[in-house]
């Protein structure tokens, strides 16, 4: 017996390949059977009328800058638009800080709103998922249409302004010398960040909750 | 135990260990290692408000959060084991890789893969995969020189008959882990799959990266360096290979445990936490093993500086697993996830154990490399004393950082509680990281000189032969 586990043949294809295709199997196939009804979405097809208020929101309140880099407000512009401001998220690390996945535990419902089920992650802009590893900031998957546009403006350009203990680094890349003129990288991480829980019945997904303080001071509420 | 070994000494021309090449990986290790140093301060500065660098796309410390990580496992993990293993396989085989050119190829070819990354994602080409950070234009290249790597070290190991040793299990198998790892962790969650789904993959991906190259990797070089260094064989074989395939068979499956409360399929999850505490038992095995192998031999554990390095990695080892076991089940993940405990286990067992494994072979094999004894023992042992402080300071710091952090969260305190909270945990984190930097400090300035010293050894040793 031990010599057999010990030949060069069953460390190869019995440890080496076996146990991964083993592994591959029964945590990534087994899922991709499960699914197979549920087809990955384009960002068209989410795009949704949530997210084109917002689109119409920065054309309305960015013109120039909107004109310039994205041109006209439609439903295509919308999904490319989406797509960049993914590509931004991705690139300047955010999902490193904050996560997109609401645990049904830890009353993160109450916080953040509704726990996510598959077909949310459905899409095209979820590949690869952005489910996060870490919160230095909080959860954003049910962030949209919590705040303005240009909240989030400044928010990019200064975020201790808005935010007073934020350990966000800034980012004016994301923007033509000052917060009211995102580039098409700023104009897209809004949009996307708007976009994020615009699905949901519940959108704008509030905090459900009161913190003690408030809760203290009106006792009757 | 199999057939005798009737392995006759391969004939080959040229030296059996290219030691120049040795030294070349460790070097290259170190470089990436100061990299990713500079890289941990950053982001340590940025937590504490206290970043002294302009708001700039190339300096910003989202994207040199992604190289901190990717340099210490692509860059410097990755390059020093490399080395190691172009010392220890062709001394186990008494026969050198398949082709010297090829070996040399494939050192350049992986510094490119591993500058590439860096260049990349500061010019932001991030993947947006955990340690998969590496720009898609990079990703074909690993997986060929992945191959290139698998075939060049595989070769020589199968065509030697006789019985393999303990070391060559786990090379031979991290081979084809790493080979097939990359090409599903690269392509797949970027191109074929979405959601959660993808999810899984990533997991599976993040998780064999550690289980599958540098793990196997690690233990490999422990079973080869550790009976040298104590001139007494490992206790028990029977042992070694119960740790090496309950390793081959459970770590693969833990990948999921990543995301723990996600939508994947909750039977998978629970799947994956018991695989997970499976490990725990696996590993206390090969930790036994090793244990019952130094036992009888005294204070030469402490006495031999590699050995302290080896040893104490290992204890940090097993810790790191008894935390796995115990933060893995879904009570404390509640609790934890997300919070900078897992930051803190997560620097434990890269800097903790194989660091501190890498740091033990580069501080045995260096002399021997560069013909001269260190220049000072007094840096050696600073550089053991700083590390161990700092990183023992840094875990405890973390670990009840994201304690705090997970009460404060789900009492549904304000975030900036939790943030503000935080912050004299970063504070000590940050000074920790400090004390790990003048450690390597410490080392790099013995390096320096202790090379001088080869130098000027090997130019006399020239001058009398002219």
């Amino acid at each position: 017996m031990m010599s057999v586990l010990e030949k060069r043949s069953a460390v190869l294809l019995g440890a080496g390949l076996g146990m991964f295709v083993l592994a591959f199997a029964s945590n990534a196939i087994v899922p991709l059977v499960m699914y197979r009804d549920l087809p990955e979405q384009t960002a068209l097809e989410v795009v949704n009328q949530n997210t084109l208020y917002q689109l119409e929101d920065l054309r309305l309140r960015y013109r120039e800058p909107f004109e310039q880099h994205v041109g006209q407000a439609t439903n295509e512009t919308c999904a490319e638009l989406l797509k960049t401001g993914r590509q931004v998220y991705v690139a300047e690390g955010c999902w490193h800080c904050h996560s997109q996945m609401v645990r049904p535990v830890s009353n993160e419902p109450l916080r953040w709103g509704p726990v996510p089920n598959s077909p949310e992650y459905q899409n095209e802009l979820q590949r690869p998922v952005m489910f996060g590893t870490r919160r230095v900031g909080p959860d954003l998957s049910r962030e949209g249409g919590r705040r303005s546009n240009d909240w989030h403006a400044v928010h990019f350009w200064q975020p201790n302004t808005v935010s007073p203990h934020t350990r966000m680094p800034r980012y004016p890349w994301l923007f033509d010398g000052s917060p009211d003129k995102p580039n098409r990288r700023g104009l897209g991480l809004i949009l996307y960040v708007q976009w994020l829980g615009s699905w949901l019945e519940s959108y704008p997904a509030y905090e459900d909750y009161v913190p003690l303080k408030q809760q203290l001071a009106n006792p009757a509420e | 135990m199999s057939d005798a070994p009737t392995a006759q000494p391969a004939a080959f021309e040229g030296p059996l260990v290219e030691t120049r090449l040795v030294a070349w990986y460790f070097y290259a290790s170190l470089a990436y290692l100061w990299l990713a140093l500079a890289a941990g301060l950053l982001i340590g500065l940025q937590l504490v408000d206290g970043n002294p660098l302009p708001a700039a796309e190339w300096l910003s410390p989202g994207r040199w959060r992604m190289v901190h990580t990717n340099t210490v496992v692509y860059g410097f993990l990755a390059n020093g084991i490399f080395g190691a293993v172009h010392w220890a396989i062709p001394r186990l085989l008494l026969r050198p890789f398949l082709s010297r050119t090829l070996s040399y190829f494939v050192f350049y070819a992986w510094q490119v893969i591993a500058l590439g990354t860096v260049v990349g994602i500061l010019h932001g080409h991030a993947q947006g995969v955990e340690l998969g950070e590496s720009p898609t234009w990079i990703d074909p290249l690993v997986l060929v020189v992945w191959l290139l790597l698998a075939v060049n070290a595989a070769a020589p190991i199968l065509r030697t008959g006789g019985a393999m040793y303990v070391s060559l299990w786990y090379f031979l198998a991290a081979y084809v882990w790493m080979f097939l790892t990359t090409a599903m962790g690269n392509f797949l969650p970027e191109y074929f799959v979405a959601g959660t789904n993808g999810g899984a993959i990533q997991g599976l991906f993040l998780h064999d990266l550690v289980g599958l190259f540098i793990t196997p990797f690690g233990w490999g070089l422990m079973y080869y360096f550790v009976p040298i260094l104590l001139k007494k064989p490992i206790w028990s074989h029977s042992l070694s290979l119960i740790g090496f395939w309950g390793l081959a068979f459970f770590y693969p499956l833990n990948g999921i445990h990543h995301f723990l409360y996600s939508p994947i399929p909750m039977f998978l999850q629970h799947g994956a936490i018991v695989a997970t505490i499976a490990v725990e038992m696996v590993v206390t095995t090969v930790i036994v093993n090793f244990f019952a192998t130094v036992w009888g031999t005294g204070a030469t554990w402490y006495r031999v500086l590699p050995l302290r390095w080896f040893y104490v990695g290992m204890v940090l080892y097993f810790l790191t697993c008894v935390q796995c076991a115990i933060q893995v089940t879904l009570t404390f993940q509640q609790l934890i996830h997300f919070t900078d405990w897992v930051v803190g286990h997560a620097h434990l067992v890269m800097f903790g154990v194989f660091s501190f494994w890498l740091f033990g072979i580069m501080t045995y094999l260096f002399p021997i490399l560069l013909g001269v004894p260190w220049r000072s023992t007094a840096l050696c042992e600073w550089h053991f004393w700083l590390s161990f402080v700092g990183i023992a300071v840094m875990v405890i710091d973390l670990t009840a950082a994201g304690v705090i952090q997970g009460f404060l969260w789900g009492a549904l305190k304000p975030w900036d509680t939790a943030v503000e909270a935080s912050h004299p945990f970063w504070m000590v984190r940050l000074i920790a990281g400090v004390v790990i930097i003048a450690g390597q400090l410490c080392f790099l300035g013995n390096l320096f000189f202790t090379w001088r010293d080869g130098r000027a050894g090997a130019a006399r040793v020239d001058s009398h032969d002219a």
